[in-house]
């Protein structure tokens, strides 16, 4: 079923301060479509919980209302609201062996037990510990006591399902395999999932949209290509991932894209732009590592528009094993020059920071080195991207 | 696989590397058989004793054909019994409503249920026969009724569980509040109404806290001697006083042992089954520490309830303390409630031997049982030597071993040579320091097995011998445990009845048998008296306790000290 949160906030009293309240969400809006998976993203304290807790019913917003379908569940108690939630500690009930946990749900909605025998036993199944029914919850693994506890959410089919960073009790391994899992299992029984993380990769990963917050604000909402390629602002470029920000002013706007300049008067290109871009503003233009190529640094009297053949020419000035032109000539463009500062191999990619004068230094990535030959410090580079992978977002 | 004795030899030989600790386990050890073992085993003798120097069953059977003895017997079974239910019922719903439901005025229930614990464990009787008995303002003063059935199986009731509740309050609150509170919330979630998930959740989590809460009253009750003195009556006889009888009034030494192995066999039971429902240890969170939940997990409906069971419970506590306080300034009790100090003119005049008796015995007592406490602790957790789980449940067994049969054991055990203590300052202090050493052992290990052996191991890779590692490294970190151990040891030495009777003297009185003597007697306004400064030196002693300890370690702070 769809969720919709209209305006919610939440103030919780300040235990630090007499007498001082502490606002956890502020003026949440948010409409989830029924089957929707939607994470909600974003440093601690920022109030994923607090908005999670809500949904369920566990805490009441200090304003605003829920709907869960078209009924307005605000007032009601979690044991009258139709979702289950997967805690970050997993709360199994230890006095109660896996079985039983997982049928709990529906032994308290009264059904009849050969048929939560049944229904247990097809979910367990289906979430590989069929083995595991007569264990206690001691004597389960990590990975295992996670499973039990998405079996305990599941099986009693809610319309929405709440996860409190579930994964994060678990080593790497297991966390990369269990998000795919959980993907995999909300997309077999299309339930409304509501999921809260503050990996980033994490929610790339399974996200069908991701809730960027912070400070109990909304920074962004936006499938992951947009919130990692098209973020409207600062903190969420910053949030995700590693992000490389040259301060313009915008020029010109058209359908192909933007235009701007930066502080010496360089013309850029950046082929997106977030609300509020408008001629006259001032930008930061983004483009992230991996989007960067290094090149030789041909010379300071080069003209804005690098002649894209000339630098894929220069690039390979260390070694040029199997270097090859680029067959279609993109028209790439000038980020910045620099010095290398730093690099650092790490087999598949080299890792790259160069001092280009800014505020930061600018980083950059390329992949397989063998190919490309990689520079070292003190080197002088030329930074070039592709307009494409430029975006504008407000100063 | 070396051998149980070489093994033995080889931690021997690793402890007689520092000889101070080599002399420190011997001490602990030959004194622990001495002043425990010693006096129980004396006990178990005199019992079997035929006369003439042979053993044999004939006091059990004696015994046995009592018919009074036997309802002794049944009657302490199902006092015990009863006291620990209503209590454990009391001390659950007020831990409930404190812990979990958070009522109003918590912090009041919780002082509430603390009072009882510092006070000298026969003040409810006491209270009981100002209320309830011949000249008690209820039913004489109010109700005008004449020769109220206070005495027997009501009024010992009522005075034992106002006496142990707390108890069970304590050990239930320490259950509820580290049970995770996610998952009554996940319960909650999945659908279950609030009664639903106390009754499939909360009550089931709690579950072997209260058995353990129970068994603990059932072995407290059993030992109790103060209240059955002064309420049991002739027509509801209970063990322990009939043990004390036997000796004191009959001078049947061996029927006296007998009844108190009679005491003690249930009490042992009681005790390790309790033990062995802690050990179990069953149902700690599997994953994650424990969470704060701002959820509301009972219903409005319910907390009126639990206030209302609170609310009560309080009454009868102020009202048994109102009347301690008005009874101690009222010229006699009962006929004439004009204000007068003559109570504490007598205690502070005739009476005074008594209180700096007990000062004494109290005061040079703690710190010797808080160090010892410390001591076997360290000893238990840290060091290998042959003996330790002898030591370990040795010291443990003063938990278990009625007050009654160890003050039993005491005389017959230390009235001839080589240890001829009878009516000396030595003998009550050596109870009283045996006796009060478990709460500081039982806390001390709690502190030390969580923390980690390498802290000690860098202070002795620095140069420091054993004692300079226990004083400076050790017992800085275990404080609280050292704090809790002196609070326990000085409480209970100051309020201490059911051992000490048998062991006092002309020359060494103690302020407790003194208000039993004065109530015995009718003067309630004295007794009151005498209750009322006791109560005072208590909570001043734990104050001072507390600040001793702030100055000595600073830098640990008061937040660690909690009683
Ligand atoms: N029960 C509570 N009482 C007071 N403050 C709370 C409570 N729960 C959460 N907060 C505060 O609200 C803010 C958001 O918390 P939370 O939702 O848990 O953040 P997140 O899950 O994003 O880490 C934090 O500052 C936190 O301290
Ligand atoms: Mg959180």
């Amino acid at each position: 079923m769809s969720v919709k949160l209209l305006n919610i906030t939440k103030e919780f009293i300040d235990l630090e301060r007499e007498g001082g309240k502490l606002i956890a969400v502020k003026d949440f809006n948010l409409e989830i479509e029924e089957g929707e998976f939607v994470t909600l993203l974003g440093p601690s304290g920022c109030g994923k919980t607090t908005t999670l807790r809500m949904i369920a019913g566990f805490e009441t917003p200090s304003a605003g209302d829920i709907f869960i379908g078209d009924k307005n569940v605000s007032a009601d108690p979690p044991n009258k609201r139709d979702t289950s939630m997967v805690f970050q500690s997993y709360a199994i009930f230890p006095h109660m062996s896996v079985e039983q946990n997982v049928g709990f749900g529906l032994e308290l909605r009264g059904k009849p037990k050969a048929e939560i025998a049944m229904e247990v036993r097809r979910i367990m199944d289906a979430m590989g510990i069929g083995e595991l029914a007569r264990r206690r919850p001691d004597q389960l693994s990590g990975g295992q006591q996670q499973r039990v506890a998405l079996a305990r959410a599941i099986v009693n089919r809610p319309s929405v399902l709440l996860f409190d960073e579930p994964l994060s009790n678990l080593d790497a391994k297991l966390r990369e395999q269990m998000r795919v899992e959980i993907r995999r299992i909300q997309q077999t029984y299309k339930i409304t999932s509501v999921y809260v993380t503050h990996d980033q990769a994490e929610a790339m990963t399974v996200s069908d949209r991701i809730v960027v917050m912070n400070r109990g604000r909304i920074m962004q909402v936006g499938t992951p290509f947009e919130i990692y390629s098209r973020p409207e602002n600062q903190f969420v470029a910053d949030f995700i991932g590693r992000v490389n920000l040259l301060p313009v002013t915008v020029e010109k706007l058209s359908d192909q894209g933007c235009e701007a300049v930066d502080a010496q008067g360089q013309r850029l290109e950046a082929a997106s732009a977030a609300s509020g871009i408008a001629v006259g503003r001032k930008a930061f233009l983004m483009v992230r590592p991996e989007s960067l190529s290094v090149e030789k640094d041909v010379g300071a009297n080069e003209a804005g528009t690098g002649n894209a053949s000339g630098a894929a020419k220069g690039h390979s000035a260390i070694s040029s094993i199997g270097a090859t032109e680029a067959p279609h000539a993109i028209e790439r463009m000038l980020f910045a020059r620099g010095v290398i500062e730093k690099s650092v191999y790490l087999g598949s990619t080299v890792e790259y920071e160069i001092n280009a004068s800014l505020d930061r230094p600018v980083l950059a990535v390329s992949h397989d080195p063998v190919d490309v030959g990689f520079w070292r410090p003190g080197d002088s580079v030329a930074l070039r991207y592709n307009p494409r992978a430029a975006h504008l977002f407000l100063r | 696989m070396p051998s149980i004795g070489s093994r033995a030899a080889a931690d021997l030989k690793r402890a007689a590397r520092d000889p101070v600790l080599l002399a420190v386990i011997l001490l602990v050890t030959g004194s622990l058989l001495i002043f425990v073992v010693y006096p129980l085993v004396s006990v178990g003798a005199a019992s079997l004793d035929t006369g003439g120097g042979k053993l044999g069953l004939k006091v059990y059977a004696d015994v046995a054909k009592s018919a009074y003895i036997r309802k002794a017997f049944w009657n302490s079974l199902m006092m015990s019994s009863l006291t620990a239910l209503i209590g454990s019922l009391l001390g659950f719903i007020f831990a409930f409503a404190v812990a979990r439901a958070k009522v109003p005025f918590s912090k009041f229930f919780n002082m509430i249920a603390i009072i009882p614990i510092v006070s000298p464990p026969f003040i409810g009787a006491l209270a009981i026969i100002m209320l309830f008995g011949n000249n008690g303002l209820i039913t004489w003063n109010l109700l005008r009724i004449q020769n109220f059935p206070v005495y027997g199986f009501n009024g010992l009731l009522l005075a034992q569980v106002v006496t142990f509740f707390p108890v069970s309050y304590l050990t239930l609150k320490g259950v509820l509040e580290s049970m995770n509170p996610i998952l009554e919330d996940a319960a909650l979630d999945l659908g279950g109404t609030r009664w639903k998930v106390f009754m499939r959740v909360t009550l089931p989590l709690a579950f072997p806290g209260i058995a353990s809460s129970i068994l603990l009253l059932f072995v407290e009750t059993l030992a109790d001697f103060g209240n059955p003195l002064i309420l049991a009556g002739s027509k509801f006889p209970i063990l322990s006083v009939q043990a004390y009888l036997e000796i004191v009034g009959m001078y049947d030494l061996p029927k006296g042992a007998a009844i108190s192995i009679l005491l003690l066999v249930p009490s042992l039971i009681a005790f390790y089954l309790q033990r062995w429902l802690v050990s179990r240890r069953k149902y700690t969170t599997v994953t994650g520490k424990p969470q704060q939940s701002t959820t509301q997990i009972v219903s409005p409906g319910a907390r009126v309830a639990l206030f209302a069971v609170c609310a009560f419970v309080a009454l009868i506590v102020a009202l048994i303390y109102f009347s301690i306080i008005v009874g101690a300034f009222a010229k006699v009790w009962g006929f004439d409630h004009r204000p007068t100090l003559d109570h504490f003119k007598f205690v502070f005049g005739v009476g005074f031997k008594a209180v700096r008796d007990t000062l004494v015995i109290a005061g040079t007592a703690t710190p010797f049982a808080g160090l010892l406490g410390m001591v076997i602790a360290y000893l238990v957790v840290r060091v290998r030597f042959p003996g330790r789980r002898f030591v370990e449940s040795v010291s443990m067994l003063s938990f278990a071993v009625p007050g009654t049969v160890i003050g039993i054991g005491y005389i017959l055990a230390f009235n001839h040579k080589p240890f001829a203590l009878t009516g000396t300052l030595a003998i009550l202090l050596l109870n009283f320091i045996f006796r009060y050493i478990p709460v500081g052992i039982e806390s001390g290990k709690a502190i030390l097995s969580s923390i980690d052996p390498s802290i000690e191991e860098a202070a002795i890779n620095l140069g420091a011998d054993a004692r300079k590692t226990f004083s400076r490294v050790t017992l800085p970190m275990i404080l609280p445990a050292f704090f809790s151990g002196l609070v326990f040891a000085f409480v209970r030495g100051m309020t201490a009845v059911s051992a000490a009777i048998f062991l006092v003297s002309s020359r060494w009185n103690l302020m407790t048998v003194h208000i039993m003597a004065q109530v015995e007697s009718g003067n309630l306004g004295a007794a009151a008296a005498y209750s009322l400064i006791l109560v005072l030196i208590v909570a001043v002693a734990i104050s001072l306790i507390r600040i001793v300890l702030k100055v000595q370690y600073r830098k640990f702070g008061g937040s660690m000290l909690h009683f």
